[in-house]
């Protein structure tokens, strides 16, 4: 975290990708996608369905070998730099038998200083990122009882247990009600203001969430890229463009939402 | 005291036990006193023979086999992601049985049968790796789809090799495939497998526990995945190999064991494989001993008894579960 203080001062970015093509197998999503991800900043990934989302977030964690171009983290290529970037996935492939904190505790392994086991500080901070997702409470109950949306949380909260310098998230915000929906976006939004870590979330159903964002990159079905602060990419044309539906844009109290026609 | 810590210390005293009993009982029985004496201070003669030379090797095969198939079972749950793996899935017992069956077959001795059980399942084992190991590609569904199929295709032959053999063997051939400590050589390799793997199974339990979130989370939180599960399957290959050569496939501890553990609370891995290892030890000691006295001066086939004292545990324990959650 010191490590994040210092480039918040110095502005240099913490994740960086260039000339990045995005690919799954037998198909070219993108090509030559350009993305600097500075420590406060908070990134919408927006773009229709199989446009290279989930390809682009993989690729920036260091997942998708298929995908070509060069990744840096905090200036150095990107190898091993678990306990720098954490990323949320959006398909769980878990099976798992523990308890909830022993899911979180999972998230401590790039960091933890225990051999065997973990330490009690890998239990404090677990048990803090609990806490923080709303899961106080739910410490000993089995993973496998949970529900939807507090699996969800409990994958947040591994994440946060984790502490990188970066989030990467796909669909954060899936299976969760609104007012958790709410709370996820704002616990973000306060990481990336007060301890100046990166975020970079790919959002689905993107219209009002993304307006927490800082900055937006819009993968379009036709390959091309568009990024930039979030005022300037979150237009009606824009969108309108990214998703092919009409969409009609609602002014309200200094907001503008947007909602299909 | 924690879960772990008491199941442990009960486990250590039920091995214990059902050592000392496996001493005790026979067609010859023993006094408790007179086997501690044998064993504080040993006096050569007929009973000393009877507990040092034909109890005890069998009682040591017997925890070592339960160990090592209850080992292999945890660390390929673990590794498949799928509760319903056991340590036959690699085709190893049906490759064993292939090799041991034919070997018979042919009237050879026991070492040379022995030989013939290694070389099956050395080449069962190579078949399902070869496939699910292409281009440095890994792929775990492939693997237990490979591994089903070829147990099934396996089962089939040895099925074709019991109803063309001479009647006189069958018996003996359907002992082999029900699991059979009679015969068991000596327990000294099984053992030092049995210790050296649960402590190289153990010192990589995290790394198990990571893999249980799927590969490509573990990824992402910088676990060597490759490198992780393919240590697995060689330990849980090796374990699954020594208890077979020991006592021929010998069912439901492999499967079973590592899910009691589960449904009395412990699910972690540091924790799980020595307790598997411990009840499934002490769980085919105590079930070789009733195979071996039930109905002497006969003996049964283990693997019948496995199941026969296990299942109604088992569905005890799950019925438990569901009444008190």
């Amino acid at each position: 975290m010191t490590d994040a203080g210092t480039t918040a001062r110095d502005g240099a970015p913490l994740l960086k990708c260039e000339a990045l093509t995005l690919a799954v197998p037998g198909r070219v999503l993108a090509r030559g996608v350009e993305l600097e991800v500075k420590p406060g900043e908070i990134w919408a990934v927006l773009g229709a369905n199989g446009s290279g989302k989930t390809t682009l977030v993989h690729a920036l964690a260091g997942l998708a070998p298929a995908s070509r171009g060069t990744i840096f983290v905090a200036g150095k290529p990107a190898d091993s730099s678990a306990a720098r970037i954490g990323i949320l996935l959006q398909q769980e492939e878990a099976a798992f038998w523990g308890s909830v904190l022993e899911y979180v505790l999972l998230g401590r392994f790039p960091r933890t200083a225990a051999l065997f086991g973990w330490g009690i500080e890998d239990e404090n901070a677990s048990r803090a990122a609990l806490a923080a997702a709303g899961l106080a409470g739910f410490e000993d109950r089995s993973y496998r009882s949970l529900s939807g949306g507090e699996r969800q949380r409990t994958r947040i909260a591994q994440l946060l247990a984790q502490d990188p310098d970066c989030y990467l998230l796909d669909e954060p915000l899936q299976h969760l009600d609104l007012r958790h929906q709410v709370a996820v976006l704002e616990l973000f939004g306060a990481l990336a203001r007060e301890r100046a870590k990166a975020v970079v979330m790919v959002l689905h159903d993107a219209l009002w969430p993304a307006r927490v964002c800082t900055h937006a990159l819009l993968l379009h079905e036709d390959g091309t890229v568009e990024r930039g602060p979030a005022h300037a990419m979150l237009t009606r044309e824009r969108l309108e463009r990214l998703y092919g539906c009409a969409l009609r844009e609602i002014a309200t109290d200094g907001s503008v939402f947007f909602a299909p026609v | 005291m924690s879960r772990p810590l008491a199941l442990g210390g009960a486990f250590a005293a039920a091995a214990v036990a059902s050592v000392f009993l496996a001493l005790i009982a026979g067609p010859f029985p023993i006094p408790a006193r007179v086997v501690v004496d044998s064993v504080l201070f040993p006096m050569p003669g007929v009973v000393h023979d009877i507990i040092w030379n034909l109890r005890a090797p069998r009682a040591l095969a017997a925890f070592a086999c339960g160990g090592l198939l209850a080992l292999a079972g945890a660390l390929l749950q673990a590794l498949l992601r799928n509760a319903l793996a056991d340590p036959y899935v690699l085709g190893v017992s049906g490759g064993a049985a292939l090799g041991a069956l034919l070997a018979l077959v042919a009237g050879a001795g026991a070492a040379l049968m022995n030989l013939a059980a290694l070389a099956g399942a050395a080449c069962a084992i190579s078949i399902v790796f070869g496939l699910s190991f292409r281009s440095g590609e890994w792929d775990i569904y492939r693997l237990l789809l490979t591994g089903v199929v070829l147990a099934a295709g396996l089962s089939a032959l040895v099925s074709l090799v019991l109803v063309t053999a001479p009647q006189v063997q069958v018996k003996g051939m359907l002992f082999w495939l029900m699991g059979d400590l009679s015969y068991a050589g000596s327990p000294i390799a099984a053992s030092t497998v049995l210790v050296t793997g649960t402590a190289l199974a153990a010192g990589a339990a995290r790394g198990l526990d990571l893999l249980s979130l799927g590969d490509t989370k573990a990824r992402s939180l910088g676990l060597p995945v490759k490198p992780l599960q393919i240590g697995v399957f060689v330990l849980a290959a090796v374990a699954t190999v020594a208890a077979v050569m020991l006592a021929g496939s010998v069912g439901f501890v492999g499967l079973m064991v590592p899910h009691a553990v589960r449904l009395l609370g412990v699910t972690a891995y540091r924790w799980l494989l020595p307790l598997s290892v411990l009840l499934g030890g002490a769980f085919l000691t105590l079930a070789d001993t009733v195979a071996r006295t039930l109905v002497a001066p006969q003996q049964l086939p283990v693997g019948v008894l496995t199941a026969i004292i296990g299942v109604p545990l088992m569905l005890w324990l799950l019925g438990r579960r569901r009444l008190s959650s």
